[in-house]
């Protein structure tokens, strides 16, 4: 295996007057899920399918498994699995038959495709409904099987896109964490595109920002918290009054303090030090009933990127 | 390549006949093409059925509509249902995807006009018992087959080329129909304006044509047109451009 799975340099793709990816540079690592966070239509589609080498980039280049995007594409396609925009489905065939047809594509014996057919369907729990068409299906049942799908061959990298758009909480919870115990059992590179951010901190050990085609931020989800929201602590109680905040917005630990009810969220410098808060609060009069150190979700690292991008703008 | 061909052959076959078997007229419809073209015409036309060169034209004739239905969703149908930029992202090369397709509505037509005519041949012998059994003239026969893979063929090409440029099934159906109708009916229709003595000549040559030559040129035709036709369409096949149209 290559020691980058994916790597892009200022890869740029324009349609007309549109520059759907605008001098994107990232690198993926081998064996991890890699988040490709970003709005609708900030380029995540385009840059997938110029990843699969569907599309040609304008200017820049894109390598995957060591393959180029521009001259390997085939060798690239060869290895991969993806499950894009729709499922790609074949409604009026069967679960089975729609495995079957690729499982021939990849050239798998009959005895490979019989044994991973089975393998994947009982694991997205549908094997019993194999020999249904798959028109009726909900989508929830739909994707999985395309999620299926993409794996039936086992290629080194799979890319989804957008897996569970579409589906009601507890379907995509469900298909989540399937998704999650499949990729964890197989070790390949995952490349996931979503504009869900739980999704995104539940799955990946690698997310990038993107907007408008550019590329925001790259690193860990907790790199990203840190980076952009840097840690804070909550406190509880009763008695916030402005006098006490005032005092409390003095102390240098302190970045940010916004008050709601009964609650405070304080944003706290790096490295800061929190212990003299909690009796400083208490000498202002403030009765505490819990205090909780933690970090900024990823959908608040996210809000903030595209907001400051807003004001940028 | 061979094997990626006919694995995509799978695929359509699978599609057609499951799409044929849901529908209201379903596979009967096929029954009807088979009992008319392969019961009905031999019964009427009786033993000549075998040396008449009606047979054949008309194994050459019907697969063409059976082909155009097929053809035509080749690429539009996977657009419209959304099947085909998943296709694309499959290791499948552009040739056996293109060839697939083209061979799918080619083999599609070409087995019902062999199905017709050995069930035309079986009728004959059951209508009229005569000595042992009785089949087609081998030059016939064959003869009659080649063209009628050709017909496939011109078909199949034309309505994939038809379907990569077309948004719907419907849509690529409706272009194809067309062009079909203009090839049919252009020659019914001009030769009426050709002046006199043009189409007593032309019908004087046809009197003393050398049929040979005749169909040879007609093969070359048919041919040089599937070949112009499948370039078309491989130019045309562009992953890329299939995507965002």
């Amino acid at each position: 295996m290559t020691a980058v799975a994916i790597r892009t340099q200022n890869l740029t793709r324009t349609f007309e007057t549109v520059r759907a990816v605008d001098g994107i540079s990232f690198e993926v690592p081998p064996g991890i899920v890699f988040g490709f966070l970003g709005p609708n239509g900030s380029g995540k589609t385009t840059t997938i399918r110029l990843l699969l080498g569907l599309l040609e980039p304008t200017s820049g280049s894109a390598e995957v498994l060591g393959f180029s995007t521009a001259t390997q594409s085939d060798a690239i396609r060869q290895r991969c699995g993806a499950l894009l925009e729709h499922t790609g489905l074949y409604e009026r065939m069967t679960a089975e038959d729609n495995l079957e047809f690729y499982g021939r594509v990849w050239h798998l014996s009959p005895a490979e495709r019989q044994q991973r057919i089975h393998e994947l369907l009982a694991a997205v729990g549908l094997w019993d409904r194999r020999k249904e068409p798959v028109g009726n299906w909900s989508r929830g049942m739909k994707q999985k099987l395309a999620v299926a799908r993409a794996m039936l061959h086992r290629p080194q990298v799979l890319f989804l896109d957008e897996p569970t758009a579409g589906l009601d909480p507890l379907a995509a919870v469900a298909l989540r964490d399937e998704l999650a115990t499949i990729v964890r059992q197989q070790g390949i590179t995952v490349f996931l595109t979503t504009h869900n951010l739980t999704e995104a901190e539940k799955l990946c050990q690698q997310v990038a920002v993107i907007r408008q085609g550019q590329l925001m931020m790259i690193g860990s989800p907790d790199e990203l918290r840190l980076r952009q929201g840097g840690s804070r602590l909550e406190i509880v109680g009763r008695g916030f009054t402005e006098a006490a905040l005032s005092v409390l917005r003095q102390q240098p630990q302190v970045k940010e303090v916004t008050h709601q009810d009964q609650h405070i969220t304080i944003t706290l410098q790096d490295e800061a030090d929190t212990a003299p808060l909690v009796p400083l609060l208490v000498a202002q009069g403030v009765q505490i009933d819990e205090v909780r150190r933690g970090k900024a979700s990823l959908e608040e690292v996210f809000l903030t990127l595209m907001e400051e991008d807003k004001h940028v703008d | 390549m061979l094997t990626d061909i006919f694995i995509l052959i799978w695929k359509e076959w699978k599609e057609v006949f499951l799409q044929r078997s849901s529908g209201r007229m379903g596979l009967l419809s096929l029954l009807i093409f088979v009992g008319m073209f392969g019961i009905f015409f031999p019964l009427q036309s009786g033993v000549e059925w075998l040396t008449t060169p009606v047979s054949m034209a008309i194994a050459m004739w019907m697969p063409i509509f059976l082909v155009l239905g097929l053809v035509t969703d080749a690429f539009a149908g996977e657009r419209e249902r959304h099947t085909l930029e998943t296709l694309l992202a499959s290791r499948l090369s552009d040739t056996a995807i293109l060839f697939g397709k083209i061979g799918a509505g080619v083999a599609y037509g070409f087995t019902f006009a062999l199905v017709t005519l050995i069930v035309g041949a079986i009728t004959i012998n059951i209508a009229f018992p005569a000595g042992g059994f009785k089949f087609y003239a081998p030059a016939l026969f064959f003869g009659g087959l080649a063209f009628s893979l050709l017909a496939c063929l011109l078909v199949a090409s034309l309505g994939v080329l038809v379907s990569l440029r077309s948004p719907t099934a419907r849509v690529a159906y409706q272009k194809l129909s067309i062009v079909m109708l203009v090839i049919v009916l252009l020659p019914t229709l001009l030769l009426p304006l050709l002046p006199e003595n043009t189409r007593l000549s032309l019908q004087l040559a046809l009197q003393n044509a050398n049929w040979n030559t005749i169909i040879l040129v007609a093969a070359l035709v048919l041919i040089g047109a599937v070949v112009i036709l499948i370039a078309a369409a491989r130019a045309r096949f562009q992953r890329a451009k299939l995507i965002l149209d």
